[in-house]
């Protein structure tokens, strides 16, 4: 059965004054993209979370925003990791290194959000085409309407 | 690569050989859909793959942005074809996370029914798939015969045998119909004899033993480093299952156990699934004895407008953790929705497994990672 | 009924050396017997991939094909039609002689292996004093053609289809040809027509019982079929040196396989199952039977069995299926001494 979440996020807010804050909903954290590496490496290491179980982009108004899912196996236990970026030039630590998971998740990202990995050893296109233009899943990426 | 270079120069006075590069797809045989590898190979010996995948990309997370909520459920189906069922399920059962719908009892039950059965329906399309692509035809047809049932079943219940779109938020879209329960008791009563000849015609046959045995093992820390999940990390000996481990619906109400392998090699990929069909026909059992009557739908307003804010939901898929991300600004239609597709997570895995064996090897791991393309290019 | 076709070639040969003068006759009644060959083998053939499909059929729990024609007799010609109307076609980037060439050459040996056969009593079309041995040097040129079909393609993989086929077809002919070794000493004798006589009271087959295992594993792999059918493995090779052909050049190939398919029957009733000899049925209908029981048990394997991988495949026949048929020459040899 899962973990109580809330010491484990009081515990990451501590570490990282500052730069780690509770989220509003229970089970998540927002964390300054500077500090995401140091925080995922405590998240995995010390603190149980093994498995990178998601990793998406959301394109708000104001700015981009990471979303992280982190699960520890076996028990379950989840913790939810956002990261605001930039609007105009999103950009963001590669956790590859971590998890070899991310590299496909973060190419995904890159490829139809425009998320920069900084770090990622092959950031290429994966879904789209190679010649693609634009990233497909940004707000100002209009579908064209059947007429 | 490095290793190819090393022995070149090892061999520097025999003749020289060169490494070919080969693409297995986007159309093979056993690449099972649009996917493409590039083998480079010295010989018949893999050196190095690269995966490369995207050939069945529709953009459905795009296209979900401009749908509804409830018209989003048809899509689902099209993610894994093979487990439409359980897409509908994971979908569903988001939605309600993060509306806070009630599911009646007896919908409860169906969806543990359906899920199961289209559990057992794709495990026997990869032990068929698997069994052919080690040249068993036999075995392919075996499965698929059996399968055929399960498919009658669906059929029953929504009209439709693959792109089911049965569940709905807050429920499940029709009650069953009157002759289904004992067709699905027929069904459960003939299961574990069909497990037992798959146990003789393929299981047990030797070749396909030396073929599988040893060949890419997978250790548990390589598993869960690259996400891996379902029966593939289970067949590397670790219990992980959604279903014991964060229950979602009923689960926690049945008794069934999760089967594990210890090496993690193809042979267990397979092994574990022909297992795991019988703790499903274990837990279709109980449901069955135990179904209650009553609605099959929960009060939902016609037009959903969830509250604002963002949910992420996971159950346990046939291919490993089926993920839902929804963020919702409060309007008819989702504002974001991502999909976590296991497939398209334990396809990373295989470049790294599959270095060093040689082709037939190779398709054998394929096979044993169980990808479906759609839920992989989404 | 017994001697029907020997009747029909005597009165063949009459009518020939009536009507044509000098040598003539004779070219004659050779050209004849290569079209009765041919005739054979494209029969057979035809039956066959029906055969072979039905038979997949029923072990898979289906009908198989029942469409064309009654109970789907007919499917076999509509795939020929088919096959015939297809375009015709030779990758730009083939070596496009090598390509039309191997397409032909593949059949030849095929043909020339029933040269050999007694199809009945007194019914073989040479009766060589090497007759085993022709058998045995005809059918090892078949691997050419696949090769060539390999390499002339272009194709990676043809090319490794190609490689496949001679890995495997030159590894299994050694066994394959010392467990004929084991008749030979027995019969004491190369010539077909020795060695069926030499099995009237009781059938190779009971005293060679290893040899006739070892030659139907690796008669197995030498048509390439499964279990053995690694060189044109769907899964892995799309179709092996096949893979670029396509409309009549591939259904030579085809032709070919099923030929071979016929002939190394033949050799094994021969060689092992008493040739065609057998109560009251007519000799030539009771070697039809034989081919066709070996015939189906070769069906039998493929449809059971998975295919075996290509390192196994080698250590098989070089660590178990040599070493065993030298020693069942060896053992051979010691009880043709003492008895």
């Amino acid at each position: 059965m899962a973990k109580e979440i809330q010491p484990i996020i009081e515990k990451l807010v501590q570490s990282f004054p500052g730069q780690v804050e509770a989220g509003e909903t229970a089970g998540q954290v927002m964390v300054a993209a500077s500090a995401l590496l140091p925080v995922m490496e405590k998240a995995k290491g010390e603190l149980g979370f093994n498995m990178l179980a998601d990793l998406t982009a959301v394109d708000y108004p104001e700015n981009f925003e990471m979303v992280y899912h982190l699960m520890a196996i076996p028990d379950a236990t989840m913790l939810k990791v956002k990261v605001k970026l930039d609007k105009g030039s999103p950009r963001v630590a590669s956790l590859v290194g971590l998890w070899p998971a991310a590299d496909v998740q973060e190419r995904e990202t890159y490829d139809l959000m425009g998320i920069f990995f900084e770090g990622h050893p092959n950031l290429k296109r994966i879904l789209c085409p190679e010649d693609f233009q634009g990233h497909p899943l940004r707000k100002d990426y209009i579908l064209k309407t059947r007429s | 690569m490095e290793k190819a270079m090393e022995r070149e120069v090892f061999r520097a006075d025999s003749p020289r050989t060169e490494t070919i590069t080969m693409n297995m797809g986007p159309q093979h045989p056993s690449t099972h859909g649009v996917y493409r590898a590039v083998l480079t190979m010295d010989g018949e010996e893999i050196t190095h793959i690269e995966n490369h995948v995207g050939y069945l990309h529709r953009g459905i997370e795009k296209l979900a942005e401009t749908r509804t909520f409830t018209q989003f459920m048809p899509y689902t189906d099209r993610l894994d074809y093979l487990g439409a069922m359980l897409n509908n399920l994971g979908y569903a059962q988001t939605m309600e996370k993060l509306m806070g719908v009630e599911v009646p009892e007896r919908a409860e039950y169906i969806r543990i029914i359906m899920a199961e059965l289209q559990r057992i329906a794709s495990h026997l399309i990869f032990v068929a798939s698997y069994a052919i692509d080690l040249s068993s035809t036999t075995g392919w047809m075996y499965c698929m015969r059996d399968r055929e049932r399960i498919l009658d079943l669906f059929d029953m219940v929504c009209g439709s045998r693959l792109t089911t779109n049965y569940m709905r938020i807050g429920g499940v879209a029709e009650d069953v119909p009157p002759g289904f329960l004992p067709e699905l008791q027929r069904l459960i009563n003939d299961l574990p004899a069909c497990f037992d000849e798959y146990d003789g015609l393929i299981s047990g046959n030797e070749i396909l033993q030396k073929r599988s045995i040893g060949v890419a093992p997978m250790s548990a820390e390589t598993a869960i480093a690259y996400g891996v999940t379902g029966p593939n990390l289970r067949a590397s000996g670790v219990a992980f299952d959604l279903r014991k481990a964060a229950p979602y619906g009923i689960y926690d109400r049945f008794d069934f156990e999760i089967p594990t392998c210890a090496n993690g090699d193809t042979y267990d990929r397979y092994y574990i699934r022909i297992l795991e069909m019988r703790q499903s026909v274990r837990i279709l059992q109980q449901a069955v004895d135990s179904f209650p009557e009553g609605p099959v739908m929960a009060k939902v307003p016609k037009v959903i407008r969830p509250p604002k804010g963002d949910v992420y939901h996971q159950i346990e898929g046939t291919k490993g953790i089926l993920g839902f991300y929804v963020v919702s600004d409060g309007t008819s239609k989702p504002y974001r929705l991502h999909i976590h597709s296991p497939s398209f997570v334990n396809l990373g895995v295989f470049p790294e497994i599959a270095r060093g064996g040689n082709i037939q090897d190779a398709v054998a791991t394929l096979a044993s990672i169980d990808i479906v393309l759609g839920e992989v290019d989404r | 009924m017994e001697n029907l076709f020997v009747n029909l070639e005597a009165s063949l040969n009459r009518f020939l050396t009536a009507t044509l003068p000098g040598s003539l006759p004779n070219l004659a009644m050779a050209l004849a017997s290569v079209v009765v060959i041919l005739l054979f083998v494209l029969t057979n053939v035809v039956w066959l991939v029906y055969m072979e499909r039905k038979v997949a059929a029923y072990m898979q729990d289906r009908l198989g094909p029942n469409r064309v024609g009654p109970r789907g007799l007919l499917q076999t010609v509509a795939d020929v039609l088919k096959l015939l109307g297809k375009e015709d076609i030779v990758p730009v980037a083939a070596d496009k002689w090598v390509f039309k060439i191997a397409a032909v050459t593949v059949l030849i040996p095929t043909i020339m292996l029933f040269a050999v056969i007694p199809f009945g009593n007194n019914l073989i079309s040479i009766d060589l004093n090497i007759g085993v041995f022709y058998f045995v040097a005809i059918s090892s040129t078949a691997t050419i053609s696949f090769l060539m079909a390999g390499w002339a393609s272009n194709n990676k993989y043809s090319l490794l289809g190609g490689m496949r086929v001679v890995a495997q077809m030159i590894a299994y002919e050694i066994p394959l040809v010392f467990s004929l070794l084991g008749v030979v000493m027995l019969a004491g004798s190369l010539k077909m027509s020795d060695i069926v006589a030499a099995q009237k009271d009781v059938w190779f087959i009971v005293l060679q019982p290893v040899a006739f295992l070892i030659y139907f594993i690796a008669g197995t792999a030498e048509l390439n079929r499964g279990p053995f059918d690694l060189p044109e493995a769907e899964q892995e090779l799309i179709a092996g040196p096949f893979t670029e052909y396509s409309g009549f050049r591939y259904a030579m190939f085809f032709l070919a396989e099923y030929g071979n398919m016929v002939a190394i029957s033949a050799l094994a009733v021969t060689l092992f199952l008493g040739g065609p000899s057998g109560p009251w049925l007519p000799s030539w209908m009771w070697f039809v039977i034989k081919v066709y029981v070996m015939i189906f048990l070769f069906m039998w394997l493929k449809w059971t069995l998975p295919r075996i991988r290509l390192d196994h495949m080698m250590q098989f026949n070089w660590k178990f299926l040599l070493p065993l048929s030298l020693a069942n020459i060896l053992l051979t040899g010691i009880a043709i001494k003492l008895f």
